[in-house]
């Protein structure tokens, strides 16, 4: 259930962009972070069933998925965390929540327009 | 025919983020101030809820978010709340056009709190703005202290955090230090209140930290 809303708005915008063009859709890139909170495989999913009889029907979804990355406060350098550690592995300081891994966004729109 | 692609930045939550903005006019214009309440299922929201509004003075809405039933609003309206439900029937959030629905055309008196108790869950609904002014995450000491690890998201946006039930904390193995940690890590400066639903220990300091931080931001 889930991912069924976000999908939706997904075909939503990439058929805006379609009609703008007079086109159809043939490929979305869509960056997911892996800590957006939504599963790109599920999305894919719901994708290839709701986009039937729409302008994306066909199109090929492609994701791009961004690892989260934590920032120390010691260092500042950005990091990957381990389950059940904030810890810096560079330094041992503690990392805070970066924006990085939380994307959700089309990036790209291969679209199919009359000549 | 031919192909032809276009480089975008087409945000998926835009089109929630600006209706969630416009709930949150609606709600200033009217000096409403929202909270949005999160949390797993049981952990005492509504209970919570019932103790906040007692050290409450002034006018106090309550939306309530569930997935089916109205169980909750009955309970707060026998209480004199003014109460609505709004069922989710399956979606395992609140989200912002469910909100506008509810609140455009609810005529609030001025100067008031409104609660938005969320579908009970930990994850789904810090993902999603619905106009809220402020995100009050409660846990609970019989969830477990390693829930700010497993669940960061929730954690990091709230902006108060209740952690109930803590007359438990002699029976559970509630390891405090590996909890706060977590908060710590998540979000520096955010306020933990330790209360009990049940005896009603604690509330009095979140009802007033509420009061100063509505007065500071409407």
């Amino acid at each position: 259930m889930h991912e069924l809303p976000i999908t939706e708005e997904i075909i939503r915008l990439a058929e805006e962009t379609a009609k703008e063009k007079k086109g159809k859709v043939k490929t979305i890139e869509l960056v997911v972070g892996l800590d957006s909170g939504f599963i790109g495989e599920s999305i894919q999913m719901y994708f290839d069933v709701i986009s039937q009889n729409t302008l994306c029907e066909g199109a090929k979804l492609t994701l791009i998925p961004v690892q989260p990355e934590l920032q120390c406060e010691n260092c500042g350098k950005n990091f990957q965390r381990k389950p059940f550690s904030f810890a810096c592995p560079h330094c041992g300081g503690n990392g805070v929540p970066t924006k990085i891994g939380k994307e959700l966004y089309i990036k790209s729109l291969e679209l199919e327009v009359p000549d | 025919m031919h192909t032809h692609k276009e480089e975008v930045v087409l945000h998926v939550h835009a089109s929630n983020d600006n209706l969630a903005e416009h709930v949150q006019e609606i709600l200033k214009e009217q000096n409403i101030y929202a909270v949005n309440v999160m949390g797993a299922p049981g952990v005492g929201k509504t209970t919570t809820l019932e103790n906040i509004i007692k050290h409450l003075k002034g006018a106090v809405y309550v939306l309530e978010g569930d997935i089916e039933s109205d169980i909750d609003t009955q309970r707060l309206c026998k209480q004199n709340i003014a109460a609505r439900q709004i069922n989710t029937f399956g979606a395992c959030h609140l989200d912002a056009p469910l909100i506008h629905k509810a609140v455009h055309d609810w005529q609030f008196e001025k100067d008031g709190f409104l609660f938005i108790e969320n579908v009970g869950n930990l994850v789904c609904p810090a993902e999603f703005s619905i106009g809220e002014n402020i995100k009050m995450l409660i846990v609970s000491v019989t969830d477990g202290s390693d829930k700010p690890y497993k669940y960061p998201l929730a954690f990091e946006k709230a902006g108060i955090i209740i952690l109930n039930k803590i007359d438990l904390l002699p029976h559970v193995d509630f390891d405090e230090k590996f909890f706060m940690d977590g908060v710590r890590h998540l979000n520096k400066d955010v306020p933990v209140f330790k209360v009990c639903g049940k005896t009603g220990e604690g509330f009095q300091a979140v009802a007033e930290f509420l009061k100063k931080i509505k007065s500071c931001k409407l």
